[in-house]
């Protein structure tokens, strides 16, 4: 379990280092999905608003965290609770301050062509938060039936 | 990914199969350039047989569509997925985009 939290373990936690390279994201969801589905049911969620969350971490990590940089690694820790899925992204660079990323629905960035991995994180995770240095995401979608589920969609 | 182009009289038509995302959408935005740079103005690209489009899709989507725009084309969409449209409707791309239920409406409405 990541933070120590209230909700109890079913099956343990997942904890990858991929390199930096792109290619490698697909799979490493895959596996991450394959090892949620084992766990918890509600599959459209985790199929749609952890899939994405978790794609757009490791994307964000890779080419501006790591700035694509093959010598650096990607650390991912994933804990499959009973209320909740976690995983933990962190980067090797410098970091970045979220808060300076600007909303790309806006008419005068909705043409361009980045700006989209962030967004789609908060918008279909129920948290998502950054250490202080901004290397290092954590997501979080909750699984209960009720209260405020992140995902605007698959609620 | 893999994709299929075919030519409907006027229109280019791209065929998607597997996901759009960063590790491959070089792919399909180099395949679609070339048939702009070779005088195809008209696009349609299906994702019929496309599970998942990531920000790096969708940002070769908007980038290919400007592209085209910009030489007095047009690129539009069809058969996207309830998943693949609520990441469009979220992102608001779905007003920037003319997408079609299938590709057959593309093509008959171009």
């Amino acid at each position: 379990m990541l933070d120590g939290g209230q909700s109890m373990p079913t099956d343990g936690d997942l904890i990858l280092e991929l390199p930096t390279d792109v290619q490698s994201i697909a799979g490493a969801v895959d596996y991450v999905m394959s090892r949620c589905l084992t766990c918890v049911h509600e599959v459209p969620r985790l199929n749609l608003n952890f899939r994405v969350g978790l794609t757009e971490a490791l994307s964000n990590a890779m080419l501006y965290g790591n700035s694509a940089d093959p010598s650096k690694s990607v650390l991912v820790e994933v804990a499959i609770l009973d209320t909740r899925v976690e995983a933990r992204v962190r980067d090797e660079g410098r970091g970045f301050d979220p808060a300076l990323v600007p909303d790309p629905t806006t008419p005068e960035n909705l043409t361009k062509p980045c700006g989209r991995g962030l967004f789609l994180m908060r918008e279909l995770l129920d948290e998502v938060s950054y250490n202080a240095q901004g290397n290092e995401v954590t997501l979080v979608l909750r699984l209960e039936s009720s209260g405020t589920l992140g995902g605007r969609v698959r609620a | 990914m893999s994709f299929q182009v075919s030519q409907n009289g006027d229109v280019t038509l791209v065929e998607v199969e597997g996901q759009l995302i960063v590790g491959n959408r070089q792919e399909l935005k180099q395949q679609v350039l070339e048939q702009l740079e070779g005088g195809d103005r008209k696009f349609v690209i299906d994702f019929a047989n496309t599970g998942y489009i990531d920000s790096s899709g969708l940002g070769v989507l908007v980038s290919l569509s400007k592209k085209i725009r910009e030489q007095g084309g047009e690129l539009r969409l069809s058969s996207l997925n309830e998943d693949l449209r609520t990441l469009f409707e979220l992102t608001k791309l779905d007003t920037l985009f003319r997408i079609a239920d299938d590709k057959e409406a593309a093509l008959a409405g171009f």
